[in-house]
């Protein structure tokens, strides 16, 4: 440990090894830590022994859940957008050779009451319960608006202009229900809440088409899932910067975070050793008490997440070995949706016949667990819940004046793109220049 | 009709025994004797024929130093058909640390897995600490295939591998094989290829409108 680095990197989710494979791609002498024995901070995945180490320390698990090995229990809900970024980088840097994945089977939107599928092929988009005929007709209009938008051809923009007139008016220009725009809002365009509604139609007009050029790749759902759990990805990302010489130190409590006099910066104090670098990034967690009495991190709010274990597919999805399911706010008088993700042993994370869901929203009130409720009751008997409120944090500076670089929590979306975002912000605060992907070379040797 | 079967295998052992150099003679029939840490390529295949009719592939994967603080993922071990322990003939205290990584891989890895304990830098057995009756011992006790190598003059570098290689259970056809094989070559994947399909893209949006 009496070497320089360039950077300290401080915990091993996905955002930190994204970065650190990336910085090692890049010449970068990286020094990689996490608190954990395990790869993965706050989007590891856990075997039993680990969940119920976190979550019950005083029991041992079942055994009628069978070998601990099979599990990969995720921390996070969330799935890959098949068109999105994160697949982008996943092919870029070439860590898909450590990766298999597969597609999630459906996505699904509760509406008065009960779940039916989004619709995935125009067939079943007519055969659809989402939408009345004459609905499906306006919709149908809406949704080739935005498939022929092109914005150098005007004769294509129906009198919109997507940076100026908000989500409001082309829902109303082409007179769909507010039931419609629920599903369209947050079941493809995936907002958690209607913010969006009154604010220019342009991010929409992108979610949306992210979600339609997502679904149109596989064909059963926008969503692809690595086998084994979400934990497999920053593993990739780790090895990667393994191999382009990045060390790597597990299970390394941190006990101090050194900086000079004049708040820059030193290097971090572990088992009592101090080792220094230019740069230091790291997730919140590590970041929460500073000894210089800075505050350098912000709650945000908070997450509720529970993770249940059942016996059976979720009622209503046709027996899927995996879906998603959103609860519009508006049909349980929220302000945020509800969540579930749900995967099975189809992806290799539990035993044979047992799924696991996660139940997720932000946080309103002071009872958090009451809030989920509403998709609880979508699961039927739930065998074992795990139940975790988490708070999210953001960072009260740029880290340029200090040199430390504070990563953001995982947020309540369904997928990776806000963490892509977030690697993009802080490579570009940390490099000072934007992250341009490049295809590295191949090293397999025939 | 020829058969390839393709095997994932790692690699195991205290750093500087000698790890990526047997698998740099093993493939380029090379030698570096001032090869630090591994760096860059971690990531190399290998092809054995048993006979005219059966070639195996290796799929071998390097620690990439990851082994040195307790920080091996998972991922490493997963789906491995075989592995290669290797500890360093010259120091003692290496195939203690080899004892070490076959119980890590007896709890980690498939139990199926072909586990080969290796005595490597017989280039050096002046210097010798590990006797030869100790490790085979060890391994006989363990059902491990056991064997001496030199990278650096390539002696017994081979017969290593092609002994693996007619270890490995050729029972099952090879794209049912789980792992290493499925992942390698996209055509035999069960899942979804993301580099398939990104080249597949442009078709796929012109069907869609």
């Amino acid at each position: 440990m009496d070497e320089e680095y360039d950077v300290i990197v401080l915990g091993t989710g996905l955002t930190e090894c994204i970065l650190s494979g990336l910085l090692s791609v890049e010449g970068k002498k990286v020094l990689h830590m996490d608190r954990n024995d395990y790869y993965g901070g706050d989007s590891a995945s856990l075997n039993l022994t680990q969940l119920y180490r976190k979550f019950r320390p005083d029991q041992t698990p079942p055994e009628e859940l069978g070998r601990d090995r099979d599990y990969a229990v995720d921390l996070v809900p969330k799935f890959i957008i098949a068109s999105g970024e994160l697949t982008k980088i996943l092919v870029h840097t070439d860590v898909t050779r450590y990766l298999e994945f597969k597609q999630i089977a459906g996505s699904f939107v509760y509406r008065d009451g009960k779940i039916s599928k989004v619709p995935s092929t125009e067939m079943e988009a007519v055969k659809s319960p989402l939408m009345g005929l004459f609905e499906k007709r306006r919709a149908k209009k809406f949704f080739e608006f935005l498939q022929n938008w092109k914005d150098d051809d005007p004769t294509t923009h129906q009198g919109i202009n997507l940076d100026t007139d908000s989500m409001k008016a082309v829902y109303e220009k082409f007179g769909l229900e507010a039931g419609t725009q629920d599903f369209i809002g947050h079941a493809m365009a995936l907002y958690l809440d209607d913010d969006y509604i009154t604010k220019p139609a342009r991010p929409a007009y992108n979610r949306i088409v992210l979600y339609t050029s997502s679904m149109a790749r596989y064909g059963k759902s926008p969503y692809i899932y690595p086998l084994y759990g979400l934990g497999e990805l920053p593993q990739s990302f780790a090895r990667l910067s393994a191999i382009y010489g990045g060390t790597y130190m597990l299970d390394k409590p941190i006990e101090k975070i050194v900086t000079s006099p004049d708040g820059k910066f030193v290097g971090v104090t572990s088992g009592g050793e101090t080792v220094k670098a230019k740069q230091v990034i790291g997730d919140p967690s590590y970041f929460l008490s500073a000894d210089d009495g800075k505050i350098r991190v912000l709650e945000e709010g908070k997450v509720v997440r529970a993770i249940c274990l059942l016996k059976h597919p979720i009622p209503g999805t046709d027996d899927s070995d995996s879906c998603q399911i959103i609860i519009p706010q508006n049909q349980v008088g929220r302000r945020n949706d509800i969540y579930i993700a749900m995967v099975s042993s189809t992806h290799n994370v539990c035993a044979k016949d047992v799924y696991v869901a996660i139940v997720s929203t932000i946080v309103e009130t002071s009872a958090p667990e009451n809030e989920i409720q509403p998709g609880l009751r979508l699961l039927g008997p739930i065998y074992d819940k795990f139940v975790e409120i988490k708070p999210l944090y953001t960072h009260t500076s740029d880290g340029k004046a200090d040199n430390i670089f504070i990563t953001s929590s995982y947020d309540a979306t369904s997928h990776f793109e806000t963490v892509v975002d977030d690697v993009h912000d802080v490579w570009n605060r940390v490099v000072g220049k934007e992250l341009v992907l490049k295809k590295r070379d191949l090293e397999v040797q025939e | 009709m020829s058969k390839q079967y393709q095997f994932k295998l790692v690699l195991l052992g205290e750093s500087a025994v000698g790890k990526s150099s047997l698998v740099l003679r093993f493939v380029k029939d090379q030698f570096d004797d001032y090869r630090e840490s591994t760096i860059g390529a971690a990531f190399l295949t290998q092809t054995v024929t048993l006979d005219d009719q059966t070639t195996v592939k290796f799929e071998i994967w390097d620690t990439a130093g990851q082994e040195r603080y307790k920080s091996l993922a998972p991922m490493y071990y997963r789906n491995a058909n075989c592995a290669v322990v290797v500890y360093d003939i010259t120091q003692s205290s290496s195939l203690e640390k080899a004892r070490t990584w076959i119980r890590e891989l007896q709890r980690q890895a498939d139990p199926n897995i072909v586990i080969a304990l290796c005595g490597n830098k017989t280039d050096l057995a002046a210097r010798r600490q590990v006797s030869q009756e100790e490790a085979k011992k060890y391994a006989e006790e363990e059902g491990l295939m056991w064997a001496e190598t030199s990278a650096k003059t390539g002696e017994g570098v081979t017969e290593v591998f092609t002994a693996i290689a007619k270890k490995l259970p050729l029972t099952a056809s090879p794209a049912a094989r789980p792992g290493a094989g499925a992942r390698a070559s996209p055509g035999a994947r069960q899942g979804v290829d993301l580099n398939k399909q990104t080249t597949a893209q442009g078709q796929n949006e012109a069907c869609n409108c």
